[in-house]
């Protein structure tokens, strides 16, 4: 037996899903308002989760419990103080030094780590011997992967002019690049029917029980 | 032409009907097992028993159609094997997904048992940073679990030191932090064979990783591999059930360009003419 808070909850979802389909007709007042819930609830929602779930056991519990021993944790706290001046156009120039380290200190510990897994192992992946493999199916694949990746790099090298051989190859560099883009838009036709199915899914089984 | 000034909305409505009705009249349509989706399969079925693994949920409900059947089906694989399930979320609300799953999936397998073969560790903020810090000390970064009692109080977990101490990494990702991070922090810096499941948009952006340098172990990739891999463990979940509306909308719009380019031409030819 279904509880009554979940009843409800179910319907509200039900509704809320048809208030914002109800678009897809034209514009109307359903739709306005369902739009506003959704952003007044995920910006409560994030307030809320932000401060329970980031602030207080991150900082505020550590600093409560233990004041002296963990007085490293006064450095971000005053870091967090310090971006939060932004709101006041006084001292919106003291949000500068956090967000100046933030960016620093991602920009560095990124760097390494893109370096090595998006430059070195993914140029170390392109190196293949196709002609080793015993399956052609491979040794095919492989090739093709060798050709995409060198035509598809001639194809953004923009120093010199696109013609004779950079031009030929510049050319099948970019029909790799097409095929890229269509397979990209078929995985992106193929998400945007699985989240309609998942919706389809609710309405036709949690709220009309006509599917198990 | 006519046709180039069909009103959408009897698009939209097509799709609608496309999609709704083989979710209540199921089509039937077979479904045949990809080389990804046997890959994920195939490195947890020849893992050990008894060994740690991370499931991590780094998604929240906007991508729960396509991620949560492959976690359901990773999970109840996982524990088939009698692998030691910690669950972690790079998202906020990763964690409440894993607490779902679990609830749903202990109706069915009474032999997942909260603290003995399955923990969730939470959420936490901080991405490929917290993910290198699980490389030098996992005890520090999850002191206790998402119901706050201290990780000491599960014997699952007396041999847990550092990320290297895990079998595999399977990261359900919708986006950023996520499967990227694992990829090159938990595989390229610790050597963890790190398994993928994500949304069908940001799948062809994966794709490179399953390389000969194996970055990637395997990647589930959208609604069609869930279904995949819950035909491989046996359970018939949402995305199985979802496979025949998927089938019905993509030959829908395969028709759809196909007509458009067509009225395209024919108008094109018209005004040149």
């Amino acid at each position: 037996m279904i509880n009554l808070w979940t009843s409800v909850g179910i319907w509200l979802g039900a509704l809320s899903t048809l208030a914002i389909w109800s678009f897809l007709y034209k514009d109307n007042p359903f739709y306005k308002i369902a739009e506003q819930i959704f952003v007044g609830v995920s910006a409560a929602y994030w307030l809320v989760y932000t401060i329970y779930n980031i602030l207080i056991p991150n900082l505020f519990s550590k600093l409560i419990a233990d004041p002296k021993g963990n007085w490293v944790y006064y450095i971000p706290g005053v870091l967090g103080l310090m971006m939060v001046l932004r709101v006041i156009p006084k001292f919106e120039k003291a949000s500068f030094y956090p967000l100046s380290l933030l960016i620093g200190t991602t920009a560095g510990i990124s760097l390494l780590r893109f370096l090595k897994s998006d430059v070195l192992a993914q140029t170390t992946a392109t190196m293949l011997n196709p002609f080793a493999n015993a399956n052609i199916a491979v040794m095919i694949g492989q090739i093709i992967i060798i050709i995409g990746t060198i035509t598809g790099l001639i194809y953004f090298y923009f120093s010199k002019k696109h013609q004779g051989f950079v031009g030929v190859n510049a050319r099948i560099g970019i029909i790799f690049l097409m095929i890229s883009f269509g397979a990209s838009f078929g995985y992106t036709v193929m998400a945007r029917i699985s989240l309609l199915i998942g919706r389809l899914q609710f309405l036709f089984g949690d709220w009309l029980h006509l599917i198990k | 032409m006519k046709f180039t000034f069909i009103d959408r909305r009897w698009i939209f409505l097509l799709i609608l009907l496309g999609v709704g009705l083989p979710l209540i009249i199921p089509l039937g349509f077979k479904l045949e097992v990809s080389p990804d989706a046997q890959m994920v399969y195939d490195v947890i079925q020849s893992t050990n028993e008894n060994r740690l693994v991370i499931v991590s949920f780094d998604y929240d409900p906007a991508s729960k159609p396509e991620l949560h059947p492959m976690g359901y089906a990773i999970i109840k694989h996982a524990i088939e094997k009698k692998h030691k399930v910690v669950c972690t979320a790079l998202w906020p609300m990763g964690s409440q997904m894993a607490d779902e799953i679990f609830h749903n999936l202990q109706k069915e397998m009474p032999e997942l048992i909260y603290g003995e073969n399955f923990i969730n560790l939470g959420y936490k903020v901080g991405g490929m940073v917290t993910i290198q810090a699980m490389g030098k000390d996992m005890r520090n970064v999850y002191p206790k679990d998402a119901s706050g009692k201290s990780i000491d109080d599960y014997p699952m977990l007396n041999n847990m030191k550092t990320i290297k101490d895990f079998a595999y990494v399977v990261s359900l990702s919708a986006g950023t932090p996520g499967l990227k991070d694992w990829i090159m922090v938990a595989k390229d810096k610790y050597g963890v064979s790190v398994l993928g499941g994500a949304t069908a948009v940001s799948t062809p952006a994966f794709k490179p990783y399953v390389n000969d340098q194996k970055q990637l172990n395997g990647l589930l990739g959208g609604l069609k591999n869930a279904a995949e891999y819950e035909y491989l463990v046996g359970r018939k979940g949402t995305a199985t059930a979802g496979m025949d509306a998927q089938s019905v909308a993509h030959l829908l719009i395969i028709a759809f360009i196909v007509l458009g380019n067509i009225a395209f031409f024919l108008n094109y030819k018209k005004v040149k003419e």
